[in-house]
This record gives C-alpha cells, sequence and structure tokens, in this order.
C-alpha cells in the first residue's frame, strides 16, 4: 500500500515561510479552496492555513537554538479525526493514504479536530466547513503534470530543499532512506497515531581536530635542525 | 476547551429533559407497586411534554453548534464509529418515545394488554415507559461518550464523565419533577425531592472524583514530544499567526485562571448543596415555591458545571500555540 507522506528537514528549514504561502496560494485557488481570510489588513487577521511555520526556542540564553518547525496535517496511518467523523466527510484514502475532508458532506460539528492532537485541522470561517492540508491532491494525481511538478506546492516552494515528499511504505523512496537514515521521526508518538510524516532532526557539523595534526611533534627535521635561531623564521613557522 | 453554549445548552437541557422523563416512569412505577398513590393520566401526559419541550429545545441549541446546520441529518451516517453519530441516532427515538408515552397516558391507553404474573398489568404506558427508560440512558452514554471517547483530552477520557452526566442530569430532571409538583400541588414534590436529593449526593460524589483525579492528572504530551527535541528548556516563540487561528479560538476557553476557578466555586455551590437545603426547606415549610427555586438554582449551576468542564479540559493541540509574538 501507498502512503505518501511528507519529510521535513528542520536541520535545514530556515523559516522563510515560503511554504506556507505558496499552499496558500495554491490550494486558495485550487479544489480545497477558498482559504478565507478575516480581516486580512486590519488588527487581528486571521485566516484558514493548511501550513504553518512555527518557531521554538531550545536552552536557555546564550546557548540557544532557534528552531522552526513547519506543522500541517501529518496523515496519520491511525488517524483518529476520521472515525469520530459522524458524517464519514473526514476519510483517509485507501490508494494513497492522504487523510482528506469531503467539503460537501461536512457539518462544521468541529468534532474531528477535537480528536487531533496536533491542531492541523482548522474550520474555514466562510464555508464553515473544515480544513486541512490535502498533500495537494489536485496537483499529486494529475497524471498531466510532469514528475517534477506532480508534488505538493510547499516542496516545490522550498528554497532549502527541507522538504521531502514520497512514498513512506516504499523502502527504497527518498523519503523512507531519508528517515532511516537521518534519524527520522514522529510527532507525539505516545499517542499511537503513527504520523506519516516524518521530522529530521537538527544536527551540529563538528569537526574534531587533535592538536597533533596541527602540529606534528615527531617533525624529524626538529631533530636534524642545528641553526642557532637569533630571531628569525624557526622551523615551526614554515613547516608542520 | 472552548466552552460553546450551543453545547452547554443541548446537555444540560436534554440531560434535564432525560431526567423527567424518568422521574415520570419512576413515579408511575412506585404507583404500579402501590408504594405510591396512583396519579392522573394528565400528570405524566404534561411531564413528558415539558421533557419533550427540553429536549427539543436542547436539539435546536446543538444546530447552533453546526457550521452548516442544513446538512446535519447526513450526522447519523457512521454510528459504527462515531459517538456523535449515535447521539444524532438516538435523540429523536428518546423524543418518539417520550411523545408517545405523553401520548399514551393523554389518551388514556391504560388498558392491561397481557399480565405478568399475579398483579402486573402491563400496559402500553408501562411498556413505553421502560422503553423510554432504556433509551434515556443510552442516550446519557452517547452525549458522555462524545467527550469521554477523545482520548487525547484526558480531562475528559475517564468513565467519571459519564456518571457525571448521567447522575447531574437525572438530578436535575427529578429536581424538575418535585418542582412540577410542587407547582399544581401534588403531594409527590416529597418523593421526587427525595430522590434528586439522593441523585444529587450521587452527583456530587462523582463529580468531586472526577476534579480530584484532574487535578492530579498526569498529560502524557510535553512539547518536547511535540516538536520532538529533546531539551528540558524549549519555548514556543512564534506560532505562524499574529492575529490568532481556529486553533486559538476553539481550545482555550479565554478566561482567566481566577475566573475558571470562581465558575467551579458557583457551581459546587449552586448544584449541590444550594438546591439540597432548598428542597430540605421545602419539606419542613411545605413551601410550593422554594422546589421550583431549587430546580433553577441547580439548573444555572448545571450551565457553570458544564462551562467549567470544558474549560478544564487541555488539549494537547495547545502545546503548539503558546505564544503569538
Amino acid at each position: 500500500m501507498t502512503q505518501l507522506a511528507l519529510v521535513i528537514d528542520l536541520n535545514v528549514c530556515v523559516g522563510c515561510h515560503a511554504c506556507v504561502t505558496s499552499c496558500k496560494e495554491w490550494n486558495t485557488s485550487g479544489w480545497a479552496g477558498p482559504m478565507v481570510d478575516q480581516n486580512p489588513y486590519d488588527g487581528s487577521p486571521t485566516g484558514t492555513f493548511f501550513n504553518r511555520v512555527q518557531t521554538f526556542e531550545v536552552g536557555v540564553y546564550p546557548k540557544t537554538e532557534t528552531v522552526h518547525f513547519p506543522k500541517s496535517c501529518l496523515h496519520c496511518e491511525e488517524p483518529p479525526c476520521v472515525p469520530v467523523c459522524p458524517t464519514g466527510a473526514s476519510y483517509k484514502r485507501p490508494d494513497n493514504g492522504v487523510v482528506l475532508v469531503d467539503y460537501d458532506k461536512c457539518i462544521g460539528c468541529k468534532y474531528c479536530s477535537w480528536a487531533c492532537p496536533y491542531g492541523a485541522r482548522e474550520l474555514d470561517e466562510q464555508q464553515q466547513v473544515m480544513k486541512k492540508c490535502t498533500l495537494c491532491i489536485d496537483r499529486i494525481t494529475d497524471a498531466k503534470l510532469s514528475d517534477r511538478d506532480r508534488r505538493p506546492a510547499c516542496v516545490l516552494a522550498c528554497p532549502t530543499s527541507a522538504r521531502l515528499f514520497g512514498d513512506v511504505h516504499d523502502p527504497d523512496s527518498e523519503v523512507s532512506i531519508a528517515i532511516r537514515e537521518r534519524g527520522g521521526y514522529q510527532l507525539m508518538p505516545e499517542w499511537g497515531t503513527k504520523p506519516a510524516n516524518h521530522y529530521l532532526p537538527r544536527r551540529k557539523t563538528v569537526m574534531h581536530i587533535d592538536q597533533d595534526e596541527l602540529t606534528r611533534v615527531d617533525n624529524p627535521l626538529r631533530k636534524e635542525d642545528l641553526t642557532t635561531y637569533t630571531g628569525e623564521e624557526t622551523l615551526d613557522d614554515v613547516a608542520w | 476547551m472552548h466552552p460553546a453554549f450551543s453545547v452547554i445548552f443541548l446537555t444540560t437541557l436534554i440531560g434535564a429533559g432525560q431526567g423527567l422523563f424518568l422521574a415520570m416512569v419512576t413515579g408511575q412505577l412506585y404507583a404500579i407497586a402501590r408504594f405510591l398513590p396512583v396519579q392522573a393520566d394528565r400528570f405524566y401526559a404534561v411531564g413528558s411534554l415539558v421533557a419533550l419541550i427540553l429536549l427539543l429545545a436542547g436539539l435546536a441549541s446543538s444546530f447552533f453548534h453546526l457550521g452548516r446546520p442544513e446538512r446535519a441529518w447526513r450526522a447519523a451516517a457512521k454510528w459504527r464509529t462515531s459517538w456523535l453519530s449515535r447521539e444524532v441516532i438516538v435523540l429523536p427515538i428518546v423524543m418518539a418515545l417520550v411523545f408517545a408515552y405523553g401520548i399514551a397516558h393523554w389518551m388514556a391507553w391504560t388498558q392491561p394488554l397481557f399480565r405478568v404474573g399475579e398483579s402486573l398489568q402491563v400496559d402500553a404506558t408501562l411498556l413505553l415507559g421502560l422503553l423510554g427508560t432504556l433509551a434515556s440512558f443510552a442516550l446519557f452514554v452517547c452525549t458522555a461518550m462524545i467527550y469521554a471517547g477523545v482520548k487525547f483530552l484526558q480531562e475528559w477520557h475517564t468513565p467519571l464523565t459519564v456518571v457525571n452526566f448521567t447522575f447531574l442530569g437525572a438530578a436535575s430532571g427529578f429536581m424538575l419533577a418535585a418542582a412540577y409538583s410542587a407547582y399544581i400541588g401534588n403531594p409527590l414534590v416529597t418523593f421526587f425531592g427525595t430522590w434528586a436529593v439522593i441523585l444529587t449526593l450521587v452527583g456530587l460524589i462523582s463529580r468531586l472524583a472526577h476534579l480530584s483525579r484532574n487535578a492530579h492528572l498526569k498529560h502524557k504530551s510535553s512539547v518536547q514530544t511535540a516538536i520532538g527535541v529533546r531539551h528540558t528548556a524549549v519555548v514556543q516563540k512564534a506560532q505562524g499567526a499574529t492575529g490568532g487561528s481556529f486553533n486559538t479560538r476553539e481550545f482555550f476557553h479565554g478566561r482567566s485562571e481566577s475566573t475558571a476557578g470562581t465558575v467551579r466555586l458557583v457551581f459546587l455551590v449552586l448544584v449541590f448543596p444550594v438546591p439540597i437545603l432548598l428542597i430540605g426547606a421545602a419539606y419542613v415549610t411545605a413551601s410550593p415555591t422554594l422546589p421550583i427555586l431549587a430546580f433553577v438554582a441547580q439548573y444555572v449551576g448545571l450551565m457553570a458545571e458544564r462551562w467549567s468542564f470544558f474549560a478544564e479540559a487541555r488539549h494537547p493541540q495547545n502545546l503548539y500555540y503558546q505564544s503569538v509574538a
């Protein structure tokens, strides 16, 4: 079975919100739209988003790190939001594992949002139906698009390639390899929701250099050097 | 969680309606067993009518919770998995049975249909009353399981939620039955009042048990598991929106902790000691108005109780919505 998902690399996400805006742009004018805003130019602007980039600070100053954290529906393999839906509007596509909402069946009771621990679902204030990330279902299932374009808008927009897209059930896919080899993990594993989306952890690139590698203590020239130095360049200045 | 008034009215109104119906049936059963004088059919019929009005008012209120109320009929579809769907099915069944029970009494369809043992004459009202009782209990379970069934809301995910909904609903219904009896000058006010006090006391025990459980609750999720970073100090600096979102409106009660504490105190006073004292005073003074006051006080208290029930629930998604900056 196919399970399409995103793998988000927190090590390279710079928090630019390009995925947020391109998601909104594509989906507000596409199958899932509109994604309506209220007071967009006023004091408290609010609106429907499928994807948000949040920022967390880890540690205590001065030993702090800023983690930019893109958050969207994780397309759980055990989606708790689906069985609670009284109308069947919320469903998981059997062919590719994407969790979707049928906007023509949704009654806007918000019960599915209570049953999602991740806060991935948002009620559209104008349409009064529940909305969420579709993994750009209208793009990724469009056979007319080239392979390059048949990916979610957020993935195409990311300037640092922090977002990978693919089938996490295929062990040889780019996403599966990334999860396997780069420490991919799931959010809130304690609930047993088995999110399909994974995150790649922050990694520090540390180079370890021994003093030996900088100054060669057993340099044979040093033993053979009989010069008596009077302020000029020594052997240590010209060779290691 | 954000306490929505539509849901507060829904759960308290249908709770009182179911409880009043249960009180009517209990009165009839006691009369059959000759523990109580037999009442005129009109007494049960009017009582059922009041119960039906409460159930209808609750149903009407629930529509205000929906974004698309015109599609509400679709909600009966997924009864195999969704407690909300089950409630949507059981509520009309209860209403139909309450209506039928009231009509059967009004039309005096009390000719015995068959006989059990020596003396039990089974008529249409008794059958409908027993069916309605089963349906009312099923409705208490369905309504409460909507909340108790969501494992992410650990404050609600306990059998105590079902126990509270059942006993507090039944208590307010019996309280209303006492008020109704007092209003029409029926001596059954003592009977219903006694049961209302007993049910209120059981409700007090289970609600206090619920409060104490929640006070010691250890939440499964933390900001560390939410973003998967292992560090003792993780603080949110931005949530991706400056003006709030559905997530900040639906999952926070939006009041100060002191307000929530005050509401808790208000419901603990209005739901439990005040009606019990009023019923006791009514028993001593034979007052026709005090039981009515007892019901009104308890109902207002129950609205505060439901508000508090929502406000005390902490959703794990809130971990992602700690800071706007």
